[in-house]
């Protein structure tokens, strides 16, 4: 099976082998993940909005990729966690090395947001029975 | 609750420890025994309907659930424990279709009445998962006292998986504030562990999706989402992944093994069930909490921390 997000799976693979980051690294992966959740919204036929849910996009984009689709759920604390590390790492700039330790996690994080709706985005169905428990959100149920 | 309440409570196995989490199963016994606790199975309980019947009929899932606690009450419990994320969330959800969904409720009092039994009423019974039981019945300080900081110098990061925490409404107990469970990050078997004396590492895929139910119908995304969650493990200098989930924790150990055959990525951190890192920290042998019915061999790690 192809990567679904193979330039952005490669600079992820790439800095976590030891490529230098960036001042802007942080941001970018922020962008990144705006990217992946921009994909999920456009193959469902959406526009992605440009509201921002406690400052960030990428939340209000979360919020809106989850509308009807509870098993998208899957992925709201990965992208809390990516905002958490975000904010961490700019919480560290003075000590680099606690800085570039939360940009890893960040980085982490980011691929695992894209391998999960890089997985939805093959097949919809990843997420659905286990952590969405579908069934409870279908007509007629509660 | 009172932790007086949980020294005894209704015990729901549930399918899968009795298969491929047996270990799961033997060390929560061995673990309570030790603590003073005790577990009266429920007598003659069924498969919870775990995904595939969700999938066929939620209505006859929710009955399914219902008629396991419908027997706990029967046998004078007012609390069943799981230790199983599946069989709680899928009790938890039971409980919650039960109160708010009246087609549910009608069903399941169809069909209890076919079977010849009492028809569960949502409220009877409340259902806790082995870390709350743990936590609350024996507290953080006892399992201090008891486990002498056995686990110490052991990195471990805590992987909940997602139906501990998911879908938030059927947990209305979680996210009270300070002393409960948070659905955005779990802390309890971290809680626990910590009391043996582990150094919980900062692990930010605790509740990330590892592609669970699809780990035999699309492997590949399964293998390369378990993989990130192990390497992430690793990066973040965890020795062992310490599991509270059967299916978490065989999909762990599988996609483990079969990221190494297929891609080429070998990892080598341990998992093992988080009742089996208690055990040992309460002085029990490896065998006693079953790691050798895990997958994964980590008799040389457990040598050099003095465990199992």
């Amino acid at each position: 099976m192809d990567p679904v997000f193979p330039g952005m799976l490669a600079e992820i693979d790439a800095f976590l082998d030891g490529a230098p980051a960036g001042p802007g690294w942080s941001q970018d992966m922020l962008a990144m993940g705006e990217q992946v959740l921009e994909a999920w919204l456009a193959a469902r036929g959406e526009v992605p909005g440009d509201d921002t849910v406690e400052g960030f996009r990428l939340l209000a984009l979360h919020r809106q990729g989850c509308k009807g689709v509870p098993s998208f759920n899957a992925c709201r604390e990965t992208c809390r966690e990516i905002v958490f590390r975000h904010n961490a790492a700019a919480l560290y700039r003075d000590d680099k090395s606690e800085m570039l330790n939360q940009l890893r996690l960040q980085a982490m994080v980011v691929k695992h947001l894209a391998l999960f709706v890089g997985g939805k985005l093959i097949d919809s169905g990843l997420g659905d029975f286990c952590c969405a428990s579908r069934p409870l959100h279908q007509p007629g149920a509660a | 609750m009172d932790g007086n309440d949980l020294k005894r409570v209704a015990y729901y196995p549930g399918c899968a420890l009795e298969g491929t989490g047996h270990a799961y199963n033997r060390s929560t016994k061995e673990v309570g025994k030790a603590l003073g606790l005790e577990l009266v199975e429920v007598k003659d309980w069924n498969c919870c309907g775990a995904m595939e019947v969700k999938n066929v009929d939620p209505q006859v899932q929710t009955y399914l659930s219902a008629r396991n606690l419908a027997i706990a009450e029967d046998m004078g419990f007012d609390t069943v424990m799981s230790p199983c994320n599946g069989c709680y969330h899928n009790l938890k959800k039971a409980e919650y279709d039960l109160a708010h969904n009246p087609h549910a409720a009608e069903v399941n009092d169809r069909i209890s009445r076919k079977a010849g039994h009492k028809t569960y009423q949502p409220g009877g019974v409340e259902t806790i998962h082995a870390l709350d039981w743990i936590r609350d019945a024996v507290g953080e300080d006892e399992l201090r006292r008891r486990a002498m900081g056995k686990l110490a110098g052991l990195k471990v990061a805590n992987y909940y998986g997602c139906m501990y925490t998911r879908p938030r409404h059927i947990y209305p107990e979680k996210d009270k504030g300070p002393g409960s469970e948070s659905t955005l990050n779990p802390h309890f078997m971290d809680d626990i562990l910590a009391a043996a004396g582990a150094e919980n590492v900062d692990f930010p895929l605790k509740t990330a999706c590892c592609g669970g139910a699809h780990s035999l119908s699309d492997s590949d995304t399964s293998t390369k989402l378990v993989l990130n969650i192990l390497t992430t493990a690793e990066a973040c200098g965890a020795e062992v992944i310490a599991t509270e989930c059967p299916t978490c924790h065989t999909g762990l150990e599988m996609h483990q093994v079969r990221a190494e055959k297929v891609l080429g990525r070998k990892t080598n951190v341990k998992i093992l069930y988080f009742t089996q890192l208690l055990g040992m920290a309460l002085g029990m042998s490896a065998s006693k909490v079953g790691v050798q019915e895990n997958m994964s061999d980590p008799s040389e790690l457990l040598r050099a921390k003095g465990l199992g």
